[in-house]
């Protein structure tokens, strides 16, 4: 497996820490409910099909980036950078 | 108190020298860390403007004579040059509130691997596209070095510089010395 | 039988090689197998049920048969060689297995008298009953028979490697198809890789004889590999099989690098390759498929493809009197090399009743085979056929079932491959391993004409397919003849039993079983007879398999369909593949820069993470580490001790919003943490359990210094990453490790401050305080912070110098009656001061659990606060930090489970865990940290102690888990 890291390139997968959905992405605000840290820790779709979740580029830039692919074909349809505006250069 | 002597991360490794291929540890230098903060890039190439170096993109470097400015990472970048002691604070002074600086000079070891075997050596322990189309000379790549992280430079067509954590100075040094004398057994048994 | 001027051997080097012990010659280019063929030698090795005697079968990787042990040296002895691909050279031992005491006198073969008891299922029915016995008496005597080879039952001490190679095109088979292809490709100046499992490329090219461009066919692979191998883009690698498809274009592939020599230092004996291409097209060819006829697989019976190439590449008749028989024209031709270099053809067997009768030799149509005869050789055939009954003596049978494309890879990603009712053979399936393009044999296509022109398109279209063009190339003249197969897979209405599996000794009649038994689904009958599951992996009787099981269940082959194939598609030796991982390669070495010094000091060293970190100093008469642990603990009690603590993680944060950012990673506040002082800070994960624990200092406005545990440096800095990436990338903080730039060692001990007034000019810290220092004209850090219980400091200097100022601590310490103590004596201070560590904050304790809630502050949010407060993650119902005492002088054992004296030991009864323990010297007792529920409450209690594994059980007194200067008095002083 490899994925295209938007700073790197395209690089072997053993450069790369999963991490888990990219549900971790939405925190509850301070002060939600039991239920709301529940399902944002825990609850998972385990989708046939596409899914978003969280590598992070380990062995590269340290980038944490949000990977879409299909659980079923093995496609990767888009890696991009979890914060959007970072790019290598100070920009 | 004594004076404290200085030790590089492989003193006592002679380089090693087969097929024409060396395998030795870089001089210690001044290796000074650039972190931009958001906003701070006019700032940061105003004060590098004076050596002669840009903010590099990912995968390069800027170079100007011995100093190199070398993309590290997100965000990131090494000042590499000679030791110019009065350089780096200086230019900590003019990129106050513009970036991060931190000194990194004795956190690495900086291994050169240079000759007709440098590249088939690499390939044995770095994952990654050395081919001229995809690593040309001046290009950096973060990526690893077998299980180490590592910093790599193409410094010249068949030079490259290798940079791991100071205290893997020793693995380094045994993986790349071992995947060298291979490449030197393969070549002598192609013979 | 070596025949005079054929074949690509180099008759100018004879080659002395030995098997079971008897020397023999043969020449380079020779395999094994064809050495021993021209060696007249035909027994070669037994099967693995019924240990039959067994010859050479094919000429390739396929082999079922011919598998050998070969012995290098006492410590290399590889078993399941296959002979066809084992290359010759001098010296080389090769030993017959599955037999004893000898080949042609084998104990086991008793089992293939008693075969009608061992049918298919035979184990699974058997052995049921009584149920004891299986352990003590059915597994041992079955797992004793079982196997194939052997093991020199010594580690390998062979040198394996490791490697990664990327192309624009990859071509995998070096054939017809390969060679269009790679040439294709390379003259358009693209990076090609050509990889082909033979040490010589060619393919059938070499094998089949033949013209292609109106010379010798072998003549124009040579042309062709001499283009090739000049050209900086091409890198062709023979001995190499491509064994897995993976996804985006990587493909595994193993190198047999020395197996054809002799061994030489440093010379790898495998190389196992990641090769990530852009394009593939995949030219592995096809494998011929035997007949399945009454007693099949006597030695001498052979695939005609395999005759062809002993005789067209190796020069070597496998038989005086040959016999063909086939269901497709392929006999004829090998009929005629086969006269044509003089070997004597006693017949050719058609299996079709309407095929031509004309050839030099007679032509027997409607042919099936009754019987055959010759135990450890054939001599004879018996076959029926339109003309009546024919007896014909023979020691050689070439058979042809038809050809299967090699659809192998095609399939690793899931890909079904399709039935072709023409070529009565499996195809691979379109598009089935993305940016693969399957072309000639592989693809069903069997001309030499048709596969130059398929592989030279395919070419074409995958460097399309990069964008680049490559110009047509001139495709050499070659055979074109069109492929006639009638299928025929069993002889009917005979007695016998007629073999499917060679290697693992499959009939027909077994799958037929099978399938009575309701074992009807191929991958149930695979599973119920083993066919397939051979080291083969059915390459040769898979597809004859699933036709007779077919033709049992009435289904049709589309609709049996195949096993599943996954990688890899030859044995590829875990050595290989775990190259460079044994011994110092397991994992990177981490050196702190004192390592040298302790050393030198006899510290046995101890593995820290990566880290390798000393253990204790022992002096001169201590015997034990625990006289040398209860030693240094006393000097740091009572007078000053040094360690180096450079392996905790360091992180330098920077910005104006580095104190903000603190403040959401840590429970407490660090952004009302002064200049100049240092805090004790504690970090949860999102769920609400505790992360990690360290102190950070606050070095100016904007700039702090935090430090993370030696195990979680790692973690730590991926967490702090995601939290600012995910939630807060436009703050203004940057961070970046500054563990390996600092060496720091602690100076601990009620003379610490005395040490270190012999350095300098030091400043006056408060504790919890840093400053900068001046060491011998270095610019160093002063902290006062101790993890000890003791007066403490830390001394950071740049790590070039950490060697020599731990060498000038410990000559300081020790004029105080003072100097080093290892990572024992350091767990036995912090136990006594009820420090924790990872085996404490383990990934599942939260704040309470350990004391330290009120340090998650009410007044701000932080990572994890939400999570901590879940109904759950408070109350009595948790287990909670306590200290741990013998009642009477006694070891304590970290991992023991506590219980309620008085109340059963079982899981349900559990009150917790011991997670550390040590023997204090100061307090003269075993003293221990754990987690017992709702326990402080119960200091002063008394709980029971279990270990089973280490036959402890004892009283213990549940304490505060602070033994040692509760008030801190030391601390501070």
């Amino acid at each position: 497996m490899r994925l295209t890291c938007p700073l790197c390139g395209p690089r072997d997968r053993r450069e790369f820490y999963y991490y888990g959905s990219d549900d971790y992405l939405n925190r509850p605000a301070e002060g939600d409910g039991p239920q709301a840290w529940d399902a944002y820790l825990h609850l998972r779709d385990n989708p046939a099909g596409i899914t978003h979740d969280l590598w992070y580029h380990d062995m590269g830039c340290s980038s944490w980036l949000r990977v879409t692919r299909n659980t079923v074909t093995h496609e990767i349809h888009a890696v991009d950078a979890v914060a959007a505006p970072a790019k290598g250069g100070a920009k | 108190m004594a004076e404290l002597i200085a030790k590089s991360a492989l003193a006592g490794h002679a380089p090693l020298t087969l097929a024409a291929t060396t395998l030795a540890e870089a001089p210690m230098t001044q290796i000074t860390a650039i972190l931009p903060f958001p906003g701070g890039a006019k700032a940061v190439a105003a004060a590098l403007r004076p050596f002669g170096l840009t903010f590099p993109d990912p995968n390069r470097q800027s170079v100007n004579g011995a100093m190199r400015l070398v993309w590290t990472g997100r965000e990131q970048a090494f000042l590499v040059g000679p030791a110019a002691p009065e350089m780096a604070p200086g230019l900590a002074a003019t990129l106050d509130g513009a970036a991060a600086v931190t000194d990194q000079s004795d956190g690495w070891a900086v291994l050169t691997l240079s000759g007709p075997l440098a590249r088939e050596t690499l390939a044995r322990l770095v994952p990654l596209d050395l081919r001229d189309t995809a690593f040309a000379v001046g290009a950096v790549a973060r990526s690893g070095l077998n299980h180490m992280q590592m910093i790599l430079t193409r410094s010249d067509t068949a030079t490259y510089e290798v940079m791991v954590f100071r205290s893997m100075a020793r693995t380094a040094w045994h993986e790349l010395a071992e995947a060298l004398q291979t490449q030197a057994a393969r070549l002598d048994a192609m013979s | 039988m070596r025949l005079g001027g054929k074949g690509q051997i180099d008759r100018s080097k004879p080659v002395r090689f030995s098997f079971d012990g008897r020397i023999y010659s043969g020449f380079k280019g020779d395999t094994l197998a064809s050495a021993l063929l021209a060696n007249g030698i035909r027994l070669v090795g037994r099967s693995f049920k019924y240990h039959r005697p067994r010859g050479v079968l094919t000429a390739g990787s396929e082999e079922p048969n011919a598998m050998v042990e070969i012995l290098e040296s006492q410590h290399q002895q590889t078993p399941n060689t296959r002979a066809t691909v084992q290359e010759l050279f001098d010296g080389l031992r090769a030993r017959s297995q599955n037999r004893f005491p000898s080949l042609a006198f084998d104990v086991m073969g008793v089992n293939d008298y008693v075969s009608p008891f061992l049918s298919a299922g035979f184990y699974y029915k058997t052995f049921m009953w009584p149920r004891p016995f299986w352990e003590k008496l059915y597994e041992p005597v079955i797992r004793r028979a079982a196997g194939l080879g052997s093991l020199s039952r010594k580690h390998d001490e062979g040198h394996y490697e490791k490697a990664w190679a990327f192309c624009d095109l990859l071509v995998i088979g070096a054939g017809p198809t390969g060679l269009a292809a790679a040439l294709t490709a390379a003259r358009a100046g693209a990076d090609v890789i050509l990889a082909d499992e033979d040490f010589r490329m060619g393919g059938r090219l070499l094998a089949d004889g033949g013209e292609v461009g109106g010379k010798p066919a072998a003549d124009w692979v040579e042309g062709v590999l001499a283009e090739l191998s000049a050209l900086p883009n091409v890198r062709l690698m023979p001995r190499t099989s491509v064994t897995g498809a993976y996804d985006d274009g990587t493909f595994g592939a193993l190198e047999r690098v020395s197996l054809h020599r002799s061994p030489a230092p440093h010379l790898p004996r495998e190389c196992f390759w990641r090769i990530v291409a852009g394009q593939t097209v995949l030219a592995a060819g096809a494998l011929e498929r035997p007949l399945a006829f009454p007693d099949n697989d006597r030695p001498g019976i052979m695939m005609a493809g395999a005759v062809r190439a002993y005789l067209n590449r190796f020069g070597v008749a496998a038989g005086k009197r040959v016999t063909l028989v086939a269901n497709n024209d392929s006999a004829r031709a090998t009929a005629r090399q086969l006269m044509a270099a003089g070997v004597k053809v006693a017949a050719i067997l058609d299996t079709r009743p309407d095929a031509s009768a004309v050839e030099e030799c007679p032509v027997y149509l409607d042919a099936t085979i009754l019987s055959t005869t010759g135990r450890k050789g054939l001599t004879s055939i018996t076959v029926s056929h339109s003309g009546g009954t024919s007896r014909i003596e023979t020691d050689c049978l070439a058979m042809s079932g038809g050809w299967n494309p090699t659809v192998h890879l095609t399939c690793h990603l899931n890909g079904r491959p399709v039935w072709r009712e023409d070529i009565a053979a499996f195809v691979p399936a379109p598009k089935a391993v993305p940016r693969l393009t399957p072309a000639g044999a592989c693809n069903g296509t069997f001309s030499t004409a048709a596969c130059l022109a398929e592989g030279a398109g395919a070419a074409r279209a995958a460097l399309a397919a990069l964008g680049k063009t490559a110009p047509d190339i001139d495709l050499p003249q070659a055979e074109d003849a069109p492929y006639a197969i009638t299928p025929f897979w069993q002889t009917p209405d005979v007695s016998g039993r007629q073999w499917l599996d060679f290697a693992n000794d499959v009939t027909t009649k077994d799958v037929k079983l099978s399938a009575q038994e309701n074992f009807a689904s191929v991958e149930h009958m695979k599973r119920y007879t083993t066919q397939g599951m051979a080291p083969d992996q059915g390459k040769n009787s898979n597809v004859g398999a699933l036709a007779v099981l077919a033709d049992a269940t009435g289904r049709g082959i589309p609709q049996t369909g195949t096993t599943t194939f996954r990688p890899p598609y030859t044995p590829v030796s875990i050595a290989a593949m775990g190259a460079g991982g044994r011994g110092a390669g397991f994992a990177p070495q981490r050196y702190m820069t004192s390592d040298q010094a302790s050393r030198d000091r006899g510290a046995p060293m101890i593995e820290a993470g990566l880290w390798y970190r000393p253990g204790y100093f022992p002096k001169p008469g201590e015997t034990t580490w625990r006289e040398s642990c209860d030693r240094e603990v006393m000097m740091v009690r009572a007078s000053v001790g040094v360690a180096d603590v450079s392996t905790l993680g360091k992180i330098d944060i920077q910005g104006k919003d580095a104190a903000r950012f603190l403040d959401l990673v840590y429970t407490n506040t660090f952004s009302t943490l002064p200049t100049g002082r240092v805090r004790y800070g504690l970090m949860l994960r999102e769920d609400g359990h505790v992360l990690d624990d360290g102190t950070t200092a606050r070095l100016g406005e904007n700039h702090y210094l935090m430090t993370t545990t030696t195990a979680a440096a790692g973690l730590v800095m991926r967490h702090l990453d995601f939290v600012h990436q995910a939630f807060c990338a436009d703050w203004d903080v940057r961070f970046i490790s500054v563990t390996e730039t600092w060496a720091q060692f602690a100076i601990a001990g009620p003379k610490a401050r005395e040490l270190l007034a012999t350095l300098g000019d030091m400043p006056d810290l408060p504790f919890m305080g840093v400053a900068p220092v001046t060491l011998g004209g270095v610019a160093a850090r002063l902290f006062r912070i101790s993890f000890s219980g003791e007066q403490g400091y830390e001394l950071a200097v740049p790590t070039r110098y950490g060697e020599a100022l731990f060498r000038d601590l410990l000559a300081r310490a020790e004029t105080m009656g003072g100097g080093p103590y290892g990572m024992e004596a350091l767990n036995v201070l912090r136990i006594e001061k009820g420090f924790i560590t990872h085996a404490e904050i383990h990934g599942r304790t939260t704040a309470f659990d350990i004391g330290l809630e009120k340090m998650v502050s009410a007044k701000k949010d932080c990572i994890g606060k939400a999570a901590a407060a879940r109904p759950g993650m408070v109350g009595a119902e948790r287990e909670q930090l306590v200290g741990l005492k013998p009642v009477t002088d006694a070891a304590l054992s970290a991992g023991a489970h506590l219980f309620t004296p008085g109340e059963q030991v079982k899981r349900e009864t559990d009150q917790g865990y011991v997670t550390s323990v040590g023997y204090s010297p100061v307090l003269k007792s075993w003293l221990g940290l754990g987690f017992l529920k709702n326990g402080r409450a119960r200091i002063g209690e008394r709980i029971r102690l279990v270990d089973h594994l280490r036959g402890i059980d004892l009283l213990c007194e549940v304490c505060d888990p602070v033994f040692h200067d509760k008030e801190g008095v030391k601390l501070r002083g």
